[in-house]
């Protein structure tokens, strides 16, 4: 014990404490001022009625009444959430799924590995304004590459992929997976190298092939980064919004409606409505607490114990 | 009878079983071969098909739509998309907000996990969780509060000419380091953690200060991961689009990224000068993608797979 605590003593001076306490003050302020200080806040103002208009004196307690107006009222909550949880399915079934497959293909060093996963991973440094700019190209109605192909291009047989709300969510998803599915596979890919090759050529000895090779022995290892790719592609469907936002050219289309968008909708539409934009976010904050404390369990769980 | 029996046949099933293995281990390969070739082509579709589109004028493409042959090709949309819309300002403020915001991250994010990884105290899981959590929220849950403290917050008038952190380069800097900040802790205190000890006490026996420990001994030893950090800083940041369309209000003062809905309404009636924009605001992103794409697949292996 005594020994331990010697060089804290011989290395903290009072310079250096003031040291510690600037290198370590700024930040932790900075982040506690910009990000949980607003979303606690949001907390509190859910329970809360103001439009914006006039100080902060304005602001009246109002219940639990958004979150009854969310849930009773609004005709777009239920559609958002909705979308919002096919959006999550989707990216789980689907965009997770094909990212790994990806991985584990090229993996194995099959012929134009490196130009497979160049081509696949492009997606993923495009921002998502770009991504949804250039699939309007594919999906318009008149000359797009979709319909031009299949023949619905003429007036009378139009099929309207971003406009059509039995569509239009199914259209935006198809682009989404399309950078999804990239960056799962970069993901998964550095899990795969990291995995002992010993392991896998042990388990090729006994017998095992490919298939179970790959999951009884290295998916199993594999399982921090697994938990790390379904963090991550859960909080990224609660995130989604550019998407959305650049397909609909101005207020969001019917069928495309997510939470995200609905939050943003009550500070920037016409009416500003931050009591009832808080009890969205409060929504949202829930729903990623989950992914969030699953992350954290596994990262923080075994440092808890010195 | 039976042990006879299968002696003789043992050799030959043996035989067998290994070249049916042979085969459809021939198969899978040809199989997963043909996936990834048909993968390939179906991605490089879009962003080929946007190229071919805006090579065209929209005059070709009006009357045979996009998907013909063309008649003739040529550079005007990007030439025209660069000259009538602002784009060298968004760019412009693009450098403006990107590279001061990718610089304090790494410095904060570094004097932070320095602390948490090398100074002995409390609290330090704490403030790690802190850190990690608060860059996993999604952005739309803190936007109404931070939209709402954009509004009150003064500021000096030279950082911001309506004397707020709304609709300013400052307050778009301070949102973009706060919200990255959490994801850089964590990455380099992993990082940090994984430096021996027993430099650090040479360097103390040596009499080097904390700040020396920090700055000419740490840094130059996390220069790896700050390079594949500054590499997806850099990319997310200029990707962004969420915190400039909610907290920048004035569309000449928007990063090249989100200035891209205000082309969309620009350029309403010609999709092909739209698709040429949006393909020059992709530019840098390309740069780092034939250049640092090493470094940019590093820094989500870090963040994702902890040692």
């Amino acid at each position: 014990m005594a020994l331990q605590s010697r060089p804290r003593a011989r290395g903290m001076t009072p310079r250096d404490r003031v040291l510690v306490g600037l290198m370590l003050g700024i930040p932790v302020l900075a982040d506690l001022a910009f990000v949980w200080f607003p979303a606690l806040s949001s907390v509190v103002l859910s329970f809360t009625r103001w439009n914006g208009i006039g100080g902060l004196d304005q602001i009246k307690p109002y219940g639990v009444e958004n979150y009854r107006i969310a849930a009773t009222v609004d005709p777009q909550f239920w559609p958002a959430v909705q979308h919002n949880a096919i959006w999550l399915l989707v990216f789980v079934c689907l965009a997770t799924p094909l990212g790994m497959l990806f991985a584990v293909i090229i993996d194995r060093n099959i012929q134009g590995s490196r130009v497979y996963q160049s081509v696949l991973f492009l997606p993923v440094m495009l921002s998502l304004a770009l991504i949804g700019i250039i699939w309007e190209l594919i999906y318009s109605p008149n000359y797009g590459l979709i319909n031009s192909i299949t023949g619905h291009n003429h007036d009378d047989n139009l099929v309207n992929w971003l406009g059509d709300p039995h569509l239009n969510l199914w259209a935006v998803l198809v682009e989404a997976c399309w950078r999804q599915a990239g960056y799962v596979m970069i993901l998964y890919l550095a899990g795969l190298k990291a995995v002992d090759p010993s392991l896998r050529e042990a388990a090729l000895i006994d017998g095992s092939n490919a298939w179970q090779t790959f999951f009884r022995v290295v998916f199993p290892v594999m399982k921090p980064i697994n938990v790390v790719i379904l963090v991550v592609t859960l909080i990224e469907s609660l995130r989604a919004y550019d998407l959305v936002y650049i397909n609909s050219h101005g207020p969001v289309l019917p069928g495309l409606e997510l939470l995200s968008i609905l939050v943003t909708q009550n500070i920037l539409g016409e009416q500003t409505r931050i009591g009832y934009g808080s009890a969205l976010g409060v929504v949202l904050l829930v729903i990623s607490l989950v992914p969030i404390s699953v992350f954290l369990y596994q990262t923080f769980r075994r440092e808890e114990r010195p | 009878m039976t042990a006879q029996a299968r002696s003789t046949t043992a050799p030959a099933v043996a035989a067998a079983s290994r070249r049916r293995a042979r085969g459809s281990r021939r198969a899978a390969r040809v199989a997963a071969l043909v996936f990834m070739i048909t993968a390939t082509v179906l991605w490089l579709v879009p962003i080929l098909f946007a190229l071919y589109v805006s090579l065209r004028p929209v005059e070709d493409t009006a009357q045979s739509g996009y998907f013909s042959l063309p008649r003739h090709l040529t550079l005007g949309n990007f030439t025209d998309a660069w000259t009538q819309s602002d784009m060298q300002r968004y760019f412009l403020n693009s450098v403006i907000v990107t590279v001061p915001a990718v610089l304090v991250t790494l410095l904060l994010a570094s004097s932070v996990a320095f602390v948490l990884s090398r100074v002995r105290m409390r609290y330090t899981l704490t403030l790690l969780i802190l850190f990690t959590a608060g860059n996993l929220l999604p952005q739309q849950v803190i936007i109404t509060p931070l939209y709402r403290l954009y509004l009150l917050i003064p500021v000096p008038e030279f950082l911001s000419e309506n004397g707020l952190l709304y609709n300013s380069y400052a307050g778009l800097i301070l949102i973009n380091v706060c919200f990255q900040l959490g994801f850089c802790v964590f990455v380099l205190s992993n990082y940090m953690k994984s430096i021996p000890h027993e430099i650090y006490e040479a360097a103390v026996v040596d009499g080097a200060s904390l700040w020396t420990r920090y700055w000419k001994l740490t840094l130059p030893l996390c220069r790896p991961a700050l390079a594949a950090l500054a590499t997806l800083l850099t990319t997310w940041i200029y990707n962004d689009f969420f915190w400039a369309i909610v907290l920048i209000q004035r569309g000449d003062k928007r990063p090249i990224t989100s200035a891209l809905a205000n082309l969309q309404g620009q350029f309403v009636s010609n999709q092909n000068m739209i698709a040429a924009a949006a393909l020059i605001a992709a530019i840098p992103t390309l740069i780092v993608y034939v250049v640092l794409q090493r470094q940019f697949i590093a820094g989500l292996a870090l963040g994702s797979t902890k040692g």
